[in-house]
């Protein structure tokens, strides 16, 4: 009995960014369902000193997670608490992991103290009540601590249930030496000159592609967020899901309609072996992604050094700078642990303080502003991006992200789906348009059917 | 006593035999528990679970209630269980005559003793069984490539433009293609076994009678497969009905043409795994046991009458 | 069903006589040759060729995971898959050997763990209750195969929950019974053995040891267990690679990479290219996968070996 967990990737591995933005904290607190929290007090009734205390003491924690970074981070951290031992086990990527935190929850048994959970599925925990409310730990007070994005997808009613651990707003990460064999000169600025140098690129060698697209929740739904579109609506438990009318997701179909009809798009699906094989060979040309890329492209497309840059995403209406999320991560504590102090003094430790650093060291983007506006971040070059200060266009790209979209509290299904009812689009004469409505119905169903309200 | 054949019931003392009968009723079962006890563990238990969910439902808003057999009745109303059902039930119409005609005919080949090199052959065909599916799969997906892989070299090779194995319309055969690759040898070994434990006896009194290859494939041979062919038979329509690995794999490279209810069990999975739905997937697992089980029976019903 | 096989067998085949252990040192070389002698006058050349295309079938995905294992990462992304690019075997196997801290090493042995107590396990307690319901009659005994063929219809998969909050409340996840418990269980082997045992112990011969007085267990041992030979090798074949490759099992049991078998280790090397920041180790995979496979051919081979000479056990009989 074998399944595959590469299929997982489909959902997540892209890792979707969900800014569970504004609306919960914006719209009027329903008193009601206001945090589980244990303890019972709305803010800090944990100090500093505490948390020290518990360092010191020490204790054993066990830390699900598939992030590389975290590696260094938990030997530094023991290194500098001795008391304290880290168990860091890799429990399967995104899908993977969420699944087994949730057996392991329903179980009752071997939940982890701390677990890495992507921003667009947090929510799905937050509900069930796995995760532990960490304002009791004094996480409120972090505010300004992270930038609005990130800080605003762990934020709900006013209670704080992971830190973030990294970000993605998103850019055009494009292979120079291919556009410049084509003739484009400077990379796209707005959609319709993308689709123009598609064309470009595609009728001059049919084997190149500007891009490659199979149809990707991720990235549909990040774009639809840049055009500011808000086809989610989250207040608690009452949801709505609207891209029919929604003049974002209009903006959106309009333009990957005319790519998908001129199959200007690789049918290639991100991540697998044909990917990274497309973009080493040159015939995949550029892709709209996360500021998480670099590392990927460093180590998965090696050959390319020396030829990739990066530039702003291009824009739905000229001049504009909006821009988006796509993919990030936090670390929550489980409502679960024996140990919660403890836990959330290595959250601390490895989003906040030494371990923000030394994950930014190594690759990582940052969701802390210490780290995003440092001088040092801004201003180191990569030779595999020919010597170009790529952070300076990540960090606008961070400060430009369109503030107000959500994700539904079940994300994680919904995605999952996408490909049943959008994919239909790219395989048949579906248009994109007709696709989104069914995704649409269908999440509705899934949302009632859980015992949601459904406007 | 009875299995040890009526018609060669030796004579003895009523009460003696009721004895002996009492005695081995006992002992089969000191053979056959070990096996059930753990059987019952791994299989039964999970069942029962599952029988005892599939009544139930829990939302992620509201919390558990007992519904009865309403689960039963949206599954039998569910257009996207159907849709896979008959994706399977077509796949076993065509995909399990195919391999196990093809392992039959290579089982009697090998076992013709009309090859040169019988056992390269015998080892060759078997060999793809060793591979774990996602290594075969990994394998395939570069095969079926219409860009970088096989389907592509050979596009530009030879200037045509080959059909994608990937698209919808053929992906269903593009995965039979991988089941049969993975399961014939092993298909052809359990036939081959069954061939190799035939009386040679019977093979020298046909030739003393002068019958030919085919008369002996037909009057001995043939015969003597029927108990494994069903065998094989049954665990290939089970096999057909889970359908899952194949699939679940491909759908990494072909998201479109591979939906979450492709397969019935795949649907139960995205149900349990992607969607919570505990209650609604253990329905469909029950459902689809049954149908299965009927279907078994029936291909071991008509095994029998055949043999009888 | 088991009466359907013994009937059958019945009408088709002269009564067996009963085959006096003193026959049966002298017979099998002269059994050996005597077996295909009607078959050997000619062999076939067009059967050959025909056999030759389903053996290029079987082998050219083989020969493509054998080729890309000599390539490095970057080779692979620029060459022809069915031909050679740069070089790279070995160092492919020595990384692969001490990447991750020669984790590799150690899911190796996990999946010989496994498959020594799991597969060897399974293959002995299909055996036992195969021939059990072969050559006993029992109350009950229509009722198993019911039972079995039942709960192996219903799919696995969806029972993977349960099963792994039941496994979780006895303790047993993230521990190797976890994975060797499930394994013990092979339906399958169970009915491959029944079939075998109807067919390859007369009856003649354990009608004669019970005459003798022997206990059942040890007619089991002494007499039937060597006719039962070939059956056994095959059920085990089958275990061991089942075993082997047992893959969706682990996933859902096990979270701790110290026990994670080779399907599972490869498959997160594998996951580690399709996460940001994560180190893609293509060539580490497919030369994983190409030794993962090895050891299964090589015991392959090395069991045909013992079924052509070791096949005599069965050829007493058959």
């Amino acid at each position: 009995m074998t399944i595959s967990r590469r299929r997982g990737v489909l959902l997540g591995a892209s890792a979707l960014a969900v800014a569970l933005a504004a609306t919960a904290c914006g719209s009027s607190s329903s008193s009601g369902k206001s945090s589980s929290s244990s303890g019972g007090a709305q803010s800090a009734t944990v100090s500093d000193a505490d948390l020290q205390a518990a360092l010191t003491a020490g204790g054993n924690l066990t830390v699900w997670a598939w992030e590389p970074t975290l590696k260094k981070v938990v030997a530094d951290f023991q290194t500098k608490y001795p008391n304290v031992h880290v168990n860091l086990v890799n429990a399967g990527t995104n899908k993977d992991e969420y699944t087994a935190l949730q057996n392991a929850v329903k179980a009752g048994k071997g939940v982890p103290d701390v677990a890495h959970i992507e921003y667009y599925a947090l929510p799905q925990f937050e509900l069930a009540k796995s995760v532990a409310n960490l304002t009791e730990f004094g996480a409120d007070k972090l505010d300004g601590t992270f930038t609005p994005g990130p800080w605003s997808a762990v934020k709900k009613d006013g209670g704080v249930y992971g830190l973030p651990m990294d970000s993605g707003p998103m850019a055009l990460f494009y292979n120079k030496t291919v556009f410049d064999k084509f003739g484009i000169t400077t990379p796209p600025a707005t959609w319709d000159e993308y689709i123009a140098d598609a064309k470009k690129i595609h009728d001059a060698d049919p084997s190149v592609f500007i891009s490659n697209d199979t149809g990707d929740p991720g990235l549909t739904t990040s774009l639809i967020w840049q055009a500011g579109g808000k086809p989610y609506t989250v207040d608690g438990t009452t949801v709505g899901v609207n891209f029919a009318s929604d003049p974002g997701t209009q903006k959106f179909t309009a333009a990957w309609q005319q790519l998908i009809d001129g199959k200007l798009l690789a049918p290639i699906t991100s991540w697998s072996d044909a990917w990274y094989q497309g973009m080493a060979s040159g015939k995949i040309a550029s892709l709209s992604i996360g500021a998480w890329m670099p590392s990927s492209l460093e180590s998965g497309v090696k050959g390319g050094s020396g030829q990739w840059r990066v530039a702003p995403l291009p824009q739905w209406t000229a001049g504009a700078k909006a821009s988006s999320e796509n993919g990030g991560s936090s670390l929550a504590v489980m409502q679960a642990s024996s140990n919660k102090k403890l836990a959330y003094a290595f959250l601390k430790y490895a989003t906040v303080d030494e371990g923000a650093q030394s994950r930014v060291d190594n690759g990582a983007f940052p969701a802390t502003t210490k780290q995003l506006n440092s001088p040092d971040f801004l201003n180191k070059t990569d030779a595999y991006f020919g010597d170009q200060k790529i952070n300076q266009v990540l960090a606008d790209s961070a400060a430009a992200v369109t503030p107000g979209w959500s994700y539904l509290p079940f994300q994680v299904y919904a995605n999952s789906i996408f490909n049943d009812t959008v994919g239909k689009a790219y395989v048949s004469g579906t248009k994109l348009s007709d696709g989104l409505k069914a995704w649409q119905d269908a999440s509705i169903k899934y949302g009632k059917d859980q015992g949601f309200t459904v406007k | 006593m009875a299995s040890l054949s009526a018609d060669h019931a030796r004579p003895g003392p009523p009460a003696a035999r009721a004895r002996r009968k009492t005695r081995r009723s006992l002992v089969g079962w000191k053979f056959v528990s070990p096996f059930m006890a753990l059987f019952a563990l791994v299989f039964l238990a999970p069942i029962g679970y599952s029988i005892y969910l599939s009544l139930y439902k829990t939302r992620l808003i509201g919390g558990t209630q007992f519904v009865g057999a309403q689960n039963y009745t949206e599954a039998f109303q569910d257009s996207q269980f159907w849709s896979g059902f008959g994706r399977v039930a077509l796949f076993l119409m065509v995909q399990v005559p195919i391999m196990l005609g093809l392992a039959l005919l290579l089982a009697l080949a090998i076992d013709s003793g009309r090859l040169y090199g019988a056992a390269f052959f015998r080892i060759s065909v078997f060999l793809p069984y060793a591979v774990p599916a996602v290594v075969a799969t990994l394998m395939w997906g570069f095969m079926y490539g219409t860009r970088f892989g096989l389907i592509g070299n050979l596009d530009k090779a030879f200037g045509v433009t080959l059909p994608d194995p990937l698209s919808p319309d053929l992906i269903l055969a593009s995965i039979g293609n991988i089941v049969t690759w993975q399961w014939v040898g092993y298909n052809m070994l359990i036939l081959y076994s069954a061939l190799r434990v035939v009386n040679p006896s019977l093979y020298e009194a046909a030739a003393i009678e002068g019958a030919g290859q085919f008369r002996i494939i037909w009057a001995i041979k043939l015969p003597a497969l029927r108990g494994a062919l069903m065998i094989a038979t049954i665990f290939s329509v089970i096999g057909s009905f889970q359908l899952f690995n194949e699939p679940s794999i491909l759908k990494h490279l072909a998201p479109n043409a591979i939906t979450t209810y492709f397969t019935p069990n795949y649907y139960a999975y995205s149900l349990s795994f992607d969607g919570q739905q505990f209650n609604y997937s253990a329905t469909v697992a029950i459902v689809m046991g049954v149908a299965t089980m009927i279907v078994a029976y029936a291909v071991q019903l008509r095994g029998m009458r055949k043999a009888g | 069903m088991t009466s359907d096989t013994s009937g059958m067998s019945d009408t088709i085949r002269p009564a067996q006589p009963a085959r006096p252990a003193r026959l049966r040192g002298a017979t099998p070389p002269l059994r050996a040759k005597a077996r295909h002698a009607p078959h050997l006058r000619r062999r076939s050349v067009t059967l050959t060729a025909l056999m030759t295309l389903m053996v290029i079938y079987s082998l050219l995905p083989l020969a493509w995971l054998a080729i890309n294992a000599t390539k490095s990462q970057n080779g692979l992304f620029n060459s022809f898959g069915l031909w050679f690019k740069d070089f790279s075997f070995f160092s492919n196997i020595s990384d692969t050997f001490t990447y991750d801290h020669a984790i590799f090493t150690r899911w190796l042995l996990n999946t010989v763990l496994y498959v020594v107590v799991g597969a060897g396990g399974a293959t002995l307690l299909a055996t036992l209750a195969g021939y059990g319901l072969a050559k006993f009659d029992f109350p009950g005994k229509k009722a198993v195969f019911a039972i079995v063929i039942g709960a192996v219809a219903v799919p696995g998969t969806a029972l993977a929950v349960p099963t792994f909050l039941m496994f979780s409340k006895l303790g047993l996840t993230d521990t190797p019974w976890a994975i060797i418990i499930p394994s013990l269980i092979s339906p399958f082997g169970l009915y491959l053995m029944w079939t075998f045992s109807t067919d390859a112990v007369p009856k003649e011969m354990l009608e004669s040891a019970r005459v003798d007085g022997a206990g059942e267990f040890r007619t089991f041992f002494k007499v039937s267990l060597p006719l039962l030979g070939p059956g056994i090798v095959t059920v085990l074949l089958f275990n061991v690679v089942a075993t082997w490759n047992n893959y969706f099992l682990p996933l859902i049991m096990l979270k701790d990479p110290d026990w994670y078998p080779l399907t599972l280790g490869l498959n997160d090397w594998n996951m580690q290219a399709q996460t940001a920041g994560g180190d893609a180790v293509f060539n580490l995979v497919i030369t994983g996968s190409l030794v993962t496979i090895v050891p299964l051919i090589a015991a392959f081979l090395l069991l045909q070996r013992y079924w052509q000479s070791g096949l005599s056990a069965g050829s007493v009989k058959g």
